[in-house]
Parts: C-alpha cells; sequence; structure tokens
C-alpha cells in the first residue's frame, strides 16, 4: 500500500503538460507530491472545512479531526469563540486529546507528561516544572508563553467552521467568492442543521481522485443509473456549473424541467442509463419542496476537499482527508435542520439511502476512484485527457462537460507552483 | 422467558445469515414481517442517539428495491460475505415479542479472492413467535467502526 512511485524524470513537475485538458497520472502516485501538498494545501493559504457549528453549540464541546495528515483540536471556550490548533504537544509531539469529540471540557492534558493546555490552545501548565525539593524541572530560561501547538486562524460560514494554518489565506468571503457564497447560503443560511448520523468511507485511491469526481457533472448520469433512471439528474434536464475565477470552487446544480424529459439525445447515446427499472416503493423519492426553485440537485466543493450536497432532501457535507498517497477519508454527516417535521425528517432518513457508501447514486463513487489507481499503475508516465466541453475552466449551462475537473488542477497547480 | 424463543431465534438468525451468503438476495426481503424496519447504522451514531442509516428502510418495499438495484443499476466489484453468528442474548419478552441482541463478523470475499473481516457488530432485532417461527420484525444492524471500506453493497 505504501509503494513509492518516482515520476519519471521526463515527467517532473516542471514538465506538466501545456493547457488544463491533460493531467499526468503520476500525480495520483508520487509519495514526494503527497508529502508537498501537506506543506502547499493542507497547510498553506487555503481554508478547510472543520466542523459544523452545532457540533460545538456549547462552551466547553470540542472535537478533532485533520487537516490533511495533520491532527487538529476544535473547541468552543468560555469566550463564545470557536478555537483550532494542532493536535500535538509542545513538549515530544504527543497527540493532546485522544477523543473524537466531547463536552463540559476545560482543558486538555498530555498523556506523556501532564503538560496542560486551554482550549484555545495556550500551554498552560507543566507536571514538575520547578522540581521536587528544588531539585530537577525545567530551566528557568524557558517560557511557557514562547510553546504551544500552532494555531489555525477560524471562519465560519453559515454554520460551517473553517480553519487554516496560513496568515497569508485571504478571508473567507473572498476567498469563497459570492457566487460560491450564495449557494452554500442557499441550502444552510439560517437555519439551524442538526446532525442525523456519521459515517466514514475508506476510499482505496489518491484523495485528488476523489475531487475529481466530486466535479465531475459529465459521469453522473452514465456511471450512477439510479439517478438517470428515476430523473433525478438528467444532463438534459435545466442546470448548469458554475467554477469559480480560481477555478478551485464549483456548483453543480439541476432543476427540473417537464421538456426535457422526452428528450431523445440519451436514447441515441445507447447508454447503460437506459435499462427499464421500477420502485416496488416509490416513496423513497418523495420529496418536498425544500426550497422553492425546483432545485433537485446541488452539489458545491470548496477546494480544496470539502462537499456540501442536496440532493432532494438528502442533505449533508463531506469531508475529504487524505490518509496516504492511495487512501483517503470520506467522512459524511447527514443533516436535517432544527425545525423539520417528523415527516420532513423521515423523508430525509429515506432519501440518505441515496447517498453515503451504501449510497444509491454515490457507491459507485466509492469504487471509481480505485479502479482508476489500479488502472494506471503501471503508467506514471501517461496522462488523463480532459476535453470534454473544451479546454477552459469557465461556467456553463451545460453539464457535459470537465470545466469544474479542469478548474481543479487549474487551482491545484496554482497552489503547488506547478 | 419462553423456551423455546432462543432457539426459534437461533434457527431464524442462521436462516438469515445462509440467505446473504448463499446470494438469495431476492428471499431476503421475505425474512421480513409486519411493518419492517431495517436499518444499518454505527456504534457511535446509535450511541448518540443519531437516526440516519447507512440503509434505512420502513417497508419490505425498499428491502426488494435494495436488491434490484444491486442486480440492475449499481455497480461494484463481485463479492460475497461470510456472516459468523454469535449466540443471541433475549433482551425482553412480552408475549410473543421478543428483543434480542446477537453479535456478529462478517467476512467479504471480493473476486479475486481478497478476504478480509469488513464489519463486527450487533443485530438489534425484535421478533414476532408465531406457532413457533421467529419472524423477524425489526433489525438494527449496528456495526462496531463507524469506517466502511471502499462501499456498502450486500445488505449485512
Amino acid at each position: 500500500m505504501n509503494k513509492i512511485v518516482l515520476p519519471p524524470e521526463a515527467s517532473t513537475p516542471a514538465n506538466w503538460p501545456e493547457g488544463l485538458t491533460r493531467v499526468p497520472y503520476w500525480v495520483f502516485q508520487d509519495q514526494s507530491v503527497y508529502a508537498e501538498e501537506q506543506r502547499k494545501i493542507f497547510q498553506g493559504p487555503n481554508w478547510h472545512y472543520l466542523a459544523l457549528e452545532v457540533e460545538l453549540a456549547e462552551p466547553g464541546d470540542f472535537l478533532t479531526t485533520h487537516i490533511g495528515d495533520t491532527p487538529v483540536i476544535v473547541t468552543h471556550d468560555t469566550d463564545n469563540e470557536i478555537y483550532a490548533f494542532e493536535n500535538r504537544c509542545a513538549h515530544r509531539g504527543a497527540l493532546i486529546c485522544l477523543e473524537n469529540r466531547g463536552k463540559h471540557r476545560k482543558d486538555f492534558s498530555c498523556v506523556y507528561h501532564a503538560w496542560n493546555y486551554d482550549p484555545q490552545g495556550n500551554l498552560t501548565g507543566i507536571a514538575f516544572k520547578d522540581g521536587i525539593k528544588g531539585k530537577g524541572g525545567m530551566p528557568d530560561s524557558f517560557k511557557m508563553e514562547q510553546h504551544g501547538p500552532r494555531k489555525l486562524r477560524i471562519a465560519i460560514v453559515h454554520g460551517l467552521i473553517f480553519g487554516s494554518f496560513s496568515e497569508d489565506v485571504p478571508s473567507i468571503e473572498e476567498y469563497l467568492g459570492e457566487e460560491i457564497l450564495n449557494h452554500i447560503e442557499r441550502v444552510l443560511g439560517g437555519r439551524k442543521a442538526v446532525v442525523l448520523g456519521r459515517f466514514t468511507q475508506v476510499l482505496p485511491n489518491n484523495w485528488k481522485l476523489y475531487m475529481e469526481n466530486v466535479k465531475d457533472s459529465y459521469h453522473a448520469s452514465i456511471l450512477h443509473l439510479f439517478f438517470t433512471t428515476f430523473e433525478l439528474n438528467r444532463l438534459s434536464m435545466k442546470g448548469g456549473i458554475i467554477v469559480d475565477e480560481s477555478g478551485g470552487h464549483h456548483v453543480s446544480y439541476s432543476a427540473i424541467d417537464r421538456e426535457a424529459e422526452k428528450d431523445v439525445d440519451y436514447a441515441k447515446q445507447q447508454l447503460r442509463s437506459e435499462s427499464e427499472y421500477k420502485l416496488a416503493d416509490p416513496t423513497l423519492l418523495e420529496s418536498f419542496d425544500e426550497y422553492q426553485d425546483g432545485c433537485t440537485l446541488q452539489i458545491l466543493s470548496v477546494f480544496p476537499t470539502f462537499v456540501l450536497q442536496q440532493i432532494q432532501n438528502a442533505i449533508a457535507v463531506r469531508q475529504i482527508v487524505p490518509r496516504a498517497v492511495d487512501r483517503t477519508d470520506l467522512n459524511w454527516t447527514y443533516l436535517g435542520f432544527a425545525d423539520d417535521t417528523r415527516e420532513q425528517r423521515l423523508t430525509r432518513l429515506k432519501q440518505g439511502n441515496l447517498v453515503g457508501p451504501a449510497g444509491y447514486i454515490s457507491m459507485e463513487d466509492g469504487c471509481v476512484g480505485g479502479f482508476v489507481q489500479r488502472g494506471i499503475a503501471g503508467a506514471s508516465e501517461d496522462q488523463a485527457v480532459l476535453e470534454m466541453g473544451g479546454a477552459e475552466a469557465n461556467s456553463s449551462e451545460s453539464r457535459v462537460t470537465e470545466a469544474s475537473v479542469r478548474g481543479f488542477w487549474k487551482a491545484y497547480r496554482a497552489n503547488m507552483g506547478i | 422467558m419462553h423456551a423455546n424463543s432462543l432457539q426459534y431465534i437461533t434457527k431464524a438468525q442462521a436462516d438469515y445469515a445462509r440467505c446473504i451468503d448463499d446470494d438469495r438476495l431476492e428471499e431476503w426481503p421475505s425474512l421480513f414481517h409486519g411493518p419492517c424496519l431495517y436499518k444499518i447504522t454505527t456504534a457511535s451514531n446509535y450511541r448518540d442517539g443519531l437516526e440516519a442509516g447507512i440503509v434505512f428502510a420502513n417497508s419490505r418495499g425498499m428491502l426488494t428495491d435494495r436488491v434490484s438495484a444491486l442486480r440492475e443499476a449499481n455497480i461494484y466489484e463481485r463479492q460475497s460475505y461470510r456472516h459468523i453468528l454469535g449466540l443471541p442474548s433475549i433482551l425482553s419478552e412480552d408475549g410473543a415479542k421478543v428483543k434480542s441482541e446477537t453479535p456478529f463478523m462478517v467476512a467479504r470475499i471480493l473476486q479475486d479472492g481478497d478476504t478480509s473481516i469488513y464489519a463486527t457488530g450487533r443485530y438489534f432485532d425484535v421478533y414476532e413467535i408465531v406457532d413457533g417461527v421467529a419472524q423477524l420484525h425489526e433489525r438494527t444492524v449496528v456495526c462496531d467502526s463507524s469506517r466502511i471500506d471502499t462501499l456498502l453493497a450486500l445488505p449485512l
């Protein structure tokens, strides 16, 4: 699993093909690229999703998560602010907090030597600091305020907590841009989210293959038969994609268009999607009009590793955490809202079948990245082709395009200096 | 406790495991009776009272749809399970209604022969004993781990 595939001499990053329509396969395989991503992307000038505000609703609440490889503690302190800091003791580097989440926490104490931290990540105590009976202990020159885990900048957008290790990252509003912000607001704005469940899907592939998949509006109705057959997402529906200026963030959306259902494009294509398929219990797809805009699907991604999903009434956030070159954690948090009626909540539970590790329209996404990872095993010098819909990374009314995938690579290369 | 409940439930458990492991998924929905509830969740969600499932079905029709989707729609590598079940514990008995908890371990065998422990956990079941047969009304599958490798296709 941890084999190191070195890029061939001819394909060093400096020699990435011109334009956005080719992606060299070594970028999914190379250990040194993975290490550089940790420095330049995950610890670089980007915002990373950490948690939902409702998961840290009260002072004393805390949870642990990751930004790339780096473990992070997120807290709600008694001053009612959210803080985050690296989950690494300033002494010898051990994890400070071993729990996933908890409440009523006033401080964090490293189990190794009981170095103690407040919920803002300040070092506040050292066991036997003054020694015992005047012997041993830390030297006077050691100043606690000069030591501590790295603290993160925090930004909160419509209940989503983002963090960054970088002092240079622009404000979250500037980072996301107005269009992306508006589409986050559309789903979460002014509402109190409720966590309905959390699941982790372990993907046998590089993290970027999952992000490509999220941004790939071309595959949805081809790979996911369930989606297409029940008219949740035909390419001929109204809809489109939005790619922000950086390329790194995107929205793909579709809305009901009864006229387009008579479209013959699909029949002509002879795609696998054309088979007959009926539900024994069609209540699975009975939804309520939550947003009054006819929009049945909105998939939104924020560079590098965050996804906000609305598929009918199935609302979820997805956090993507790289674990190794060929291994990625996909953390699903299914959401409802505090003002859901019992019927609406049941609708969300039923539509939960569409998504997640066993999702009718998402289980394939769990394996298809692995198919690529295995397919390219002997082809690190070869390249993926991204020409559907042209060569640019612009917003489009058509979803038969790989524009937002190209956008991802545009942002990726800008971050990596490639 | 009804002397035979444990025996009836043990038989129902064995039939259930064989149905899935023998790839007779089309028969799987018929193992559920009454209002039917089937849910797969994790120990952490279960402990925290979070409602959503990895799979959630509150009708036999939804179970049938799950099988149809696996057979006709969804793309995944061919695989099979081997269920190893522990002894059921009777949690409560109210007339013919019996609640039980049964530990399980499921190995997943992929088409290339790669075999791994895919899931461990507990079945929380509600049965009705009818004429010496334990009929399954509800099954909540509580996986010990929150991590699902690659995807969950076949039912647990």
